[in-house]
């Protein structure tokens, strides 16, 4: 075991015989650490997670997660926020967590019901019957709740209301534990750079750059959010 | 939230910054233990990390030290405070200082203008 969680060498991904998803990704990402994957839509963030999860195979190039290529192990040892809802509209709040305990032996029920307590959610609450921002915050504190090595979050903060992503913020910052990594997705940087302790910014499929982000405040006087919009201008 | 982050400045310097003001003003007293890193870090909003950081670069200037395996504390050296004290206030007077004198203001004038406004407090 090593603290380099991930490594990812000459990757590439390619959707039909065109579509370039991810072409030549190398990272290597270490343990303890809060990463921002920041890329505008399309720029193949969640081809990159994908992969990862081991959701899409036919890749070039090889991958090592904790020492191990990507297969029940490694996806026993990463916690995995999708961008998209994933429990059925009847199920209420007490069967996704009887899902999680069943499926992830590190799932931690008891802290799951704290922030769900503190997030005011109800066991018996229908998810069918949650806001879209609710659902959000739902999934996220399932997740946050699995004691894993690696948490990989696609697009957490989807939602506009600030306080909201304040309270995201909060869960993510009190449920890591020191030693994992965690790599978070996202194209509204602004809201959250503050918590990256390095940031990726993909740009068509390929890393422009792999930083630590208070290095590149010194070096250039600009935020992570002016960078991307100059990297990033049509 | 603690405070509004300028993100083009590392926030660690920020960090500090807002640490040294709470040792300066006495919401944090000589000898008096800081939370942990991961309570600040939640205090905060940001990266523990960071908050490691700028506790590195405090306890550099000698105004907080490690008690092994116990935790971080003020500096028991008030002189050291007060010297802290002396330092932010000359720079916020320059700063002030080279505000008002964009604004076209002479010596004389800011002199003027500072009695007039304590004179109001």
């Amino acid at each position: 075991m090593s603290d380099n969680l991930i490594q990812i060498d000459n990757l590439s991904k390619s959707y039909g015989r065109s579509k370039v998803a991810l072409s030549n990704v190398n990272l290597t990402l270490s343990s303890g650490k809060i990463i921002g994957l920041l890329g505008p839509n399309g720029s193949g963030k969640t081809t990159l997670i994908k992969v990862l999860n081991g959701l899409l195979k036919d890749y070039i190039g090889k991958l090592s997660i904790d020492g191990n290529p990507v297969g029940a192990y490694t996806k026993s040892i990463i916690s995995y926020l999708p961008d998209e809802s994933y429990f059925a509209d009847w199920m209420k709040v007490n069967d996704a967590i009887g899902i999680f305990k069943d499926l992830y032996t590190d799932f931690d029920q008891v802290e799951a019901l704290k922030i769900l307590q503190r997030l005011n959610i109800s066991p018996e609450l229908k998810i069918k019957k949650m806001s879209k921002g609710m659902k959000e915050r739902f999934q996220l504190a399932l997740v946050m709740s699995r004691k894993a090595k690696i948490y990989i979050l696609d697009e957490p903060i989807g939602g506009v209301d600030p306080a909201a992503r304040e309270v995201i913020l909060d869960i993510i910052l009190n449920h890591y534990s020191e030693d994992s990594l965690v790599l978070i997705s996202t194209h509204l940087i602004s809201d959250i750079e503050k918590i990256f302790e390095e940031v990726i910014f993909l740009k068509n499929g390929a890393v422009e750059f792999h930083r630590n982000a208070e290095e590149l405040r010194e070096e250039t006087g600009k935020s992570m959010d002016e960078l991307f919009r100059e990297v990033f201008r049509c | 939230m603690a405070i509004v982050f300028n993100s083009n400045i590392p926030i660690y310097l920020q960090v500090k910054e807002d640490i040294e003001m709470t040792i300066i003003t006495g919401l944090k007293k000589s000898g008096e233990k800081l939370d942990s890193v991961r309570d600040l870090a939640l205090y905060y909003g940001v990266n523990p990390n960071t908050i490691q950081r700028a506790l590195s670069e405090l306890e550099r200037s000698g105004l907080i030290f490690t008690q092994r395996a116990v935790g971080k504390y003020v500096t028991l050296d008030e002189e050291l405070v007060k010297e802290l004290k002396k330092r932010v206030s000359i720079e916020k007077v320059k700063e002030f200082i080279s505000r008002m004198m964009e604004l076209g203001n002479n010596q004389e004038e800011i002199i003027r203008l500072i009695n007039q406004e304590m004179g109001e407090l």
